[in-house]
């Protein structure tokens, strides 16, 4: 086995490999690309796979830790596959004017998570988002992206049944 | 004949069921057999009245609102393609006070044109600015700016012309127009609006930017929370690209301006414009020191122009009527219009563009129409996570950039968070502080410590521990944030902290004078 184990040789392939390489080969030649190749990858598969790390930092020119570094300091990208859908609560401070505090409380017992967790069943992650621009409209959510002002317990409760 | 109805596609109207109504109607009236042109407007920022129908008529737009989906086969019955009278019917778009009270400059076509109707942008009064731009030298261009009096409406409020012109004197290859567009603050959506209902005309004025001062690249740097305003704004770059207002060759000028949109990663930090160019180089977003100005070393190490959507938005209507024109609007220092975005736990929050001068208490009372909730208006926070929360006794400051700065509060990007009676301040300063923690770059200790200490010491105040002595700590703690931290994060998340302290004491248990004593 070590003998196999040569510098450079190529990388483990995983499942992913073949997103990974067409976000490089679209973007790597781009000014500055780091950022719109990890987008890339996690707008296809939802997030930022650990093999693809060591691939973006070769075709980039930059080091595993850059890498790293720049995917763990933004808090959109993600190291793990989230739930099937994704439920985001503003907790800033014009929804919280508006009982975002109250809101993100259901939401978290009624999916029984705290933020940053996915319902046992897989099929909701909870998080808390910081502005979503819908402040005349507060307080606000989204579901898998999409906003939903005015947010009230029942109809956060009916968004919820509609994913389940 | 066909008639035009407007259903917004603005994101906020979207949320609260717009693209249904719009189903609705376009199945309702296919069913009549009437013949419509659904036009999918911007928003006109009225918002509490979302989703706001209009119908073109012969007497001028008619307004309905607020519409939901069940609403829309009692407008048919009730006539609404003719503005016929229904419990809905809110009368002439332009006639409804909230509106007709504005003084719409950068705004003057969202919510009318359809966003990415070239022709609607042209017969609206688009690419004059940009025309007369073309005709002039790139110093007369930065003087009239300079002369207008415009200033960087992200918040800082920098002259808009002097960095311009610092950036047209810099000797480079390559220079770099840079729109910021990471609006991160709770309580503003100005950018949105824009770039979701009139995307050409910050297109427009980057442009003009950029023929300005010599660049022949740009980028607007949007936030991800913000994926309609990326649709639409993509989309604007195709279309003026293909019709010669981008590319190689401005309109046959031998300009050359490219321009392209990136998207954040949901960073706060990335609002600041050091961190920002540092997450377009696809780093880190971490604060750089400054000097080097970005105006010398900027973007990849270039002269670059950095200002945010409402500033590149208010470029070409003063390059169409002339600096005098918005200069006339304003007062002291502060010349033109600031589209205030009134937000939170208000009867009618959205967007009222004014001249500087207003009244906080006016925005609040006349437009607002005080609290959603009724109860009483207690404190608002303007200028977003990192301005002051002005109690009731400051409502009738004027909206002006340097009477805030003298009382420690500022405008910033606009944006005004209204509480009603029932805020605890002192949950308010511990989110200020958590805020920070939450989101700081980490290059500096007074933020990047400083924001955790301040949580752990307003806990102790809280729990009633030692309260005049914490509350001393917590005083000095903010001193060493405000005079020694890198960026304004860690520089003014003591702004809103100390207001709190300062104007509502009791929230603190601790006495007035012990609060302004320390």
């Amino acid at each position: 086995m070590k003998g196999d184990r040569k510098a450079g040789a190529t990388q483990p392939v995983g499942p992913h490999q073949a997103v990974i390489d067409d976000a490089i080969a679209q973007y790597a030649a781009l000014p500055g690309p780091l950022l719109v190749v990890l987008h890339a990858i996690q707008d296809r598969i939802g997030f930022v796979p650990p093999e693809a790390l060591p691939r973006i930092a070769q075709a980039l020119n930059l080091s595993r830790a850059e890498v790293h570094g720049v995917v763990t300091f933004y808090h959109d990208f993600r190291t793990s596959p989230p739930g099937r859908h994704v439920v985001r609560v503003c907790q800033a401070e014009s929804c919280q004017s508006m009982g975002s505090e109250a809101l993100a409380a259901h939401a978290k017992a009624r999916l029984g998570i705290n933020f940053h967790e996915t319902s046992a069943t897989g099929g909701v992650t909870l998080e808390a988002v910081y502005c979503l621009g819908n402040c005349a409209c507060s307080p606000a959510v989204t579901v898998d992206g999409r906003v939903h002002g005015r947010m009230t317990a029942e109809r956060f409760d009916r968004l919820v049944e509609a994913l389940e | 004949m066909s008639t035009t109805v407007y259903v917004p596609r603005d994101s906020s109207a979207l949320s609260v069921g717009a693209d249904e109504v719009a189903q609705a109607i376009a199945s309702t009236a296919a069913a009549h057999g009437n013949d419509i042109r659904l036009v999918r407007n911007g928003s006109r920022g009225l918002f509490w009245l979302e989703p706001m129908v209009e119908v073109a008529t012969p007497a001028g737009r008619i307004a309905y609102g607020p519409v939901s989906p069940a609403d829309v086969p009692g407008l048919f019955d009730a006539g609404f393609l003719r503005g016929g009278p229904h419990g809905l019917l809110l009368g002439p778009t332009d006639e409804i006070p909230y509106l007709k009270k504005q003084e719409r400059l950068t705004f003057a076509r969202v919510g009318i044109t359809d966003p990415l109707s070239l022709s609607d942008y042209e017969a609206h009064g688009g690419w004059k600015g940009l025309r007369n731009a073309l005709g002039m030298q790139g110093a007369d261009v930065v003087e009239a700016l300079i002369q207008s009096g415009l200033r960087g409406r992200g918040g800082a409020a920098f002259p808009a012309g002097i960095k311009w012109r610092t950036v047209l004197g810099a000797k480079a290859e390559q220079k770099y127009v840079v729109c910021n567009a990471d609006e991160g603050d709770s309580g503003t959506f100005s950018d949105r609006m824009i770039m979701e209902g009139d995307p050409f005309v910050l297109i427009e004025g980057m442009t003009i930017a950029a023929l300005a001062v010599g660049a022949d690249r740009g980028y607007v740097y949007l936030r991800s929370e913000y994926p309609d305003a990326e649709r639409t704004f993509n989309a604007a770059i195709a279309l003026a690209r293909a019709a010669g207002y981008l590319g190689d060759s401005i309109l046959g000028s031998g300009h050359a301006f490219e321009l392209e949109l990136r998207r954040g990663a949901g960073a706060y930090i990335c609002g600041e414009e050091t961190a920002m160019l540092e997450s377009l180089e696809g780093k880190r977003g971490m604060v750089r020191f400054k000097p080097p100005l970005p105006a010398i070393e900027g973007l990849f190490g270039k002269p670059t122009v950095i200002n945010n959507v409402i500033t590149f938005a208010s470029v070409p209507i003063i390059l169409d009527k002339g600096a005098r024109y918005y200069a006339d609007y304003g007062m002291g220092r502060s010349r033109g219009t600031l589209p205030f975005q009134l937000a939170g736990n208000v009867k009618r929050g959205g967007l009222v563009e004014r001249a500087f001068g207003m009244t906080l208490r006016e925005l609040l009372y006349d437009y607002g129409g005080g609290s959603a909730s009724g109860r009483p208006i207690r404190a608002v926070q303007v200028g977003g996570p990192l301005g002051a929360y002005l109690p009731e006794s400051q409502f009738d400051l004027p909206l002006d950039y340097e009477a805030f700065a003298a009382k420690g509060a500022m405008i910033g990007h606009g944006g005004v968070v209204v509480f009603d009676d029932t805020v605890d301040m002192a949950k308010m300063a511990r989110y200020a502080m958590e805020f920070c923690a939450i989101e700081s770059c980490g290059k500096c200790t007074p933020c990047r410590i400083g924001s955790t200490r301040g949580v752990e010491v307003i806990d102790r105040v809280r729990n009633g521990e030692s309260r005049d002595a914490n509350v001393e700590l917590l005083r000095d703690l903010c001193d060493t944030m405000l005079h020694g931290s890198l960026c304004a994060l860690g520089g003014m998340t003591p702004f809103p902290v100390l207001s709190a302290i300062d104007h509502f004491p009791e929230d603190f248990g601790v006495p007035a004078q012990t609060a302004k004593a320390a």
